[in-house]
């Protein structure tokens, strides 16, 4: 499972440049057969890699020409609207029509969050079809997503490699010309763990050799424990840091403070 | 207001005998003289304003600070020496911290509360530089800070900066990411002066930032050098405030020589005395209720990381807008070195706007030539001019402090970033002269408004049918306390040239002429008392 994966670091970075994507959708070819064979090979281990049935495969291919073709192409191809999916993976359907990003409804800066517009099936089998096309990153284990790591190395991957623009608390940051890494609460750790091995539009693949799964294990610890401990000091102001306190103490604080003294100089009539 | 109780002896020792705290006090007395100061505080006039009591909430918030300060500092451990963090936060056990971080995070999870100090501390830090940001405010726009007051507007000015120093000095103490970060950019600033910088940067934290110094030095200024400064400065600020006694606004009775008001004992004693424990109380709330700076989410420090929304605490916003709006491209090479202005242009310009702030004071009385006392403030409206300064000096100050946070305004409007950056470059530098211009044009509709209703009374509802058909309105000519509170203001005219005792005009006098046309020519001249008289004839 991993090999496959691991695969999906050289493809992004080969994506770029046209000579690069022929050979590589060559050699995705080429290894098409035999990640048809781990997958189903693999089932006994991780029971949600599903099995791609030719069923659902074929019902994938249905939903995908009717709601993604236009812009995807009929053939995974891509057009002006939208870029190729050979070798996207299942990953990255999950995660984009998971998280409701695709189909995309308007063109802006980045494609935004909304509702989710499809059945957990119908996701799957979306999935499934263009994995089935040309093999990308799969799937994650269910073994790394169960959010028992060890918290305190995942935070510290999260800073390092995460924060510059998640925020230390994953509370989201601002990027060039509009674009911007969400805020990560909410986010499930399947998600979480697709959008590290797929890195949605502005985000850096992070490949098993920059992240092994066990990494990604303990940064998605570290994200779920954040998410779930109790704030400690009171409510946490949105984890926007020094801007929401300021705020906050100017028009809570300062509002108390002079509603205050007004009622101290008022005349007792 | 400690002192009053000598007036106001225990009921029980009184009981037994009535001479003995008569006699106490008559001992203290004897020895100290106090009963001046109590009959001086006791028959200080209680202001009825409510921004009067802005500085007071300054310097509540200041004793707070010293409260929980002292507290934080029995745990703290100023160093930063590498421990493994053995505390009970678990995402952060095993980790390589500095003494200082580890044990702010001991303050906020092992220390039995020891977070709600940190939290009050801190909370307790915005408060006090909010409340004198808005005292001054208030000095500023009523013109309180005319003579005799203008060395105690310097005092306060340099009580301003003194808090943000402090600030700034707390806030960098724990030495997780967030401060970390924020040094990292003072570090650049400081590297970023021509010729001296690196050497000034080596030294500020002995050698290669970080360092392993700079936590001790800075802990140093923090609890030692600063807040004596601030005590200094404080004591000097309210002996001042004693001898010039208050400002009051202009109204019935109220004259340069008195000060109008009920006194302090015994009607708002309550009241008055309270107000410590009120304003510790909001500080109280809000440290129980809302999470400040949680060190625990942000990591210790190492120079690799940098998060997203890294920003200073409110206060030193400005600084670091200033450095976010100056715009690209600002270095040229030569003579074999890259002169960069980046970091000096903004340093200078921000130097500039508090020099000139605090000196204003000095810079008005020169141009008004005017070297009379003032005791009654003004209404906004009526010095139209410095008004509009003060609206155009807070444009400039609110574009900088808002470009701080102009990633959490980019995400949070769903704008870009470049249409912040540039919005508030505009703002900056367009936004002053609009603010000044919109400001004069509102006080002196206002003063227009103020004369018509002296003159010819408010509008009272009440219409009227004349026989003729036509419909007027019914105006009442307004009493006597109001009209006193429109009319009695100065009417300041423009500098007239004069020559000197040679006969000549210098340049400078040709300078303060000007200005001070500038000053004043856009102006209202209140009613006179004939107008007035020949006005009550209409109505
Ligand atoms: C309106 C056009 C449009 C529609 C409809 C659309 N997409 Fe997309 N899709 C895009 C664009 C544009 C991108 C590239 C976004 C980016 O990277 O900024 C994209 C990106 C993706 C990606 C990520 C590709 C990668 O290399 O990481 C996946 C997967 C995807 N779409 C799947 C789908 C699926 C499945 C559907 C149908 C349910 C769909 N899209 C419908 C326009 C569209
Ligand atoms: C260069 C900046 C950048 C870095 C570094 C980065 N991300 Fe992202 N991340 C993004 C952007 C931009 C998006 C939004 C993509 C989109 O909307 O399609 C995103 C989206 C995500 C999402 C989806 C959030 C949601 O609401 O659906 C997750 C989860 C995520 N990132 C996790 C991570 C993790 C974990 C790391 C570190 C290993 C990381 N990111 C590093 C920029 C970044
Ligand atoms: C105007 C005065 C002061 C201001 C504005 C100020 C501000 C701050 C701030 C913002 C912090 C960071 C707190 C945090 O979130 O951890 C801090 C930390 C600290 N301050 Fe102050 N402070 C002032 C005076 C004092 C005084 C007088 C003392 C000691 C008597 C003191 C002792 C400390 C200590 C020990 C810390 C580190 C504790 C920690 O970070 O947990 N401060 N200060």
């Amino acid at each position: 499972m991993f090999r496959t994966s691991r695969k999906a670091g050289s493809r992004k970075a080969g994506r770029r440049s046209p000579l690069a994507s022929v050979s590589l959708i060559a050699l995705g070819l080429m290894l098409s057969g035999g990640a048809y064979a781990l997958v189903s090979s693999s089932t006994a281990v991780a029971d949600t890699a599903s099995t791609a049935t030719q069923a659902t495969v074929e019902e994938g291919e249905k939903l995908f020409q009717a709601n993604c073709a236009t812009c995807h192409g009929l053939d995974l191809q891509g057009s002006d609207a939208g870029p190729t999916l050979i070798g996207a993976g299942e990953a990255s359907v999950d995660f984009q029509v998971g998280t409701g990003r695709m189909p995309l409804q308007a063109n802006g800066a980045q494609a935004p969050e909304k509702p989710v517009q499809f059945t957990e099936e119908q996701i799957s089998a979306l999935a499934q079809y263009v994995g089935s096309v040309a093999p990308g990153p799969a799937i994650p284990e269910d073994q790394y997503l169960d959010a028992e790591g060890d918290a305190s190395r995942g935070a510290e991957l999260f800073r390092v490699n995460c924060a510059m623009c998640h925020n230390v608390a994953g509370a989201g940051g601002a990027l060039t010309e509009g674009k911007y890494a969400p805020a990560l609460t909410g986010v499930t750790p399947t998600h979480i763990y697709e959008a590290m091995v797929t890195g949605p539009q502005n985000m850096p693949v992070f490949n098993d050799a920059n992240l092994t799964p066990e990494d990604k294990r303990d940064i998605i610890t570290a994200l779920k424990f954040q998410e779930n401990a109790v704030s400690v000091g009171g409510h946490p102001l949105g984890s926007l840091g020094p801007v929401a306190e300021g705020l906050f103490l100017w028009i809570a604080g300062m509002g108390i403070i002079v509603a205050l003294t007004v009622w101290i100089t008022a005349r007792s009539n | 207001m400690s002192t009053t109780t000598e007036d106001r002896p225990a009921p029980v020792a009184e009981k037994r005998s009535g001479g003995v705290t008569a006699a106490a006090s008559n001992y203290l007395d004897e020895r100290t003289s106090i009963s001046a100061v109590v009959k001086e505080f006791g028959r200080k006039v209680f202001p009825d304003h409510w921004s009067f009591l802005l500085g007071e909430v300054a310097l509540y918030s200041f004793v707070v600070i010293l409260l929980s300060g002292t507290f934080l500092t029995f745990f703290f451990q100023a160093s930063m020496v590498e421990v493994e963090y053995d505390g009970s936060y678990v995402p952060l056990k095993g980790v390589e911290m500095s003494a200082a971080m580890a044990s702010s995070l001991d303050i906020s999870f092992d220390i039995r509360g020891g977070l709600l100090m940190r939290q009050i501390h801190h909370w307790a830090a915005l408060l006090f530089v909010a409340a004198i940001g808005l005292h001054m405010m208030r000095i500023f726009f009523t013109g309180a800070f005319r003579k005799p007051r203008e060395i105690n507007w310097v005092i306060g000015f340099v009580l301003f900066i003194l808090a943000m120093a402090e600030g700034f000095t707390g806030y960098s103490l724990p030495d997780d990411l967030l401060s970390g970060n924020g040094l990292r950019i003072i570090d650049g600033m400081v590297k970023g002066i021509p010729l001296v910088g690196t050497w000034i940067s080596f030294l500020l934290f002995g050698g290669e930032f970080p360092g392993t110094a700079i936590v001790g030095r800075l802990y140093t200024l923090h609890i030692l050098l600063l807040p004596a400064l601030v005590l200094l400065f404080i004591a000097l600020h309210l002996v001042f405030v004693v001898v010039h006694k208050h400002t009051q606004f202009g109204g019935p009775g109220k004259t340069q020589q008195n000060v109008v008001g009920y006194p302090v004992m015994p009607v708002y004693a309550a009241k008055a005395g309270g107000f410590f424990f009120i304003v510790f109380g909001v500080i109280a709330f809000l440290a129980s209720f809302f999470t400040i700076n949680p060190i625990w989410n942000y990591g210790p420090y190492d120079p690799s990381p940098v998060s997203a929304g890294t920003q200073p605490d409110w206060y030193i916003g400005f600084a670091d807008g200033a450095l976010r709006l100056i715009p690209p491209h600002l270095e040229f090479v030569l003579l074999d070195r890259t002169w960069s202005f980046n970091i000096i242009i903004p340093l200078a310009a921000l130097g500039l706007f508090i020099v000139l702030a605090l000196i204003y004071p000095f810079i008005e009385a020169w141009i008004t030539g005017d070297k009379r006392e003032h005791h009654i403030l003004d209404r906004p409206r009526n010095a139209a001019t410095r008004t509009a300064i003060g609206a155009a000096g807070l444009t400039f100050y609110a574009g900088l402090w808002a470009a701080a946070s102009s990633d959490i305004i980019a995400t949070h409007f769903m704008v870009t970033m470049e249409g912040v950056i540039h919005t508030l470059q505009a703002v900056v530098i367009v936004g002053p002269f609009i603010a000044y211009f919109l400001t004069k044009r509102i006080c002196l509709a206002l003063q227009k408004k103020d004369r018509e209703i002296v003159l010819h009374g408010y509008e009272s509802g009440r219409i009227i049918r004349l026989p003729g058909g036509e419909y007027i309105e019914k105006h009442e000519p307004i009493d006597e306390y109001q009209r006193w509170k429109l009319v009695s203001y100065h009417d300041y005219k423009p500098l007239m040239i004069r020559p000197n005792s040679r006969g000549k005009i210098s340049v400078g006098q040709k300078a303060r002429a000007s200005l001070s046309r500038w000053f004043f020519e856009d102006r209202i001249a209140p009613p006179s008392r004939g107008e007035i008289e020949a006005s009550h004839g209409d109505h």
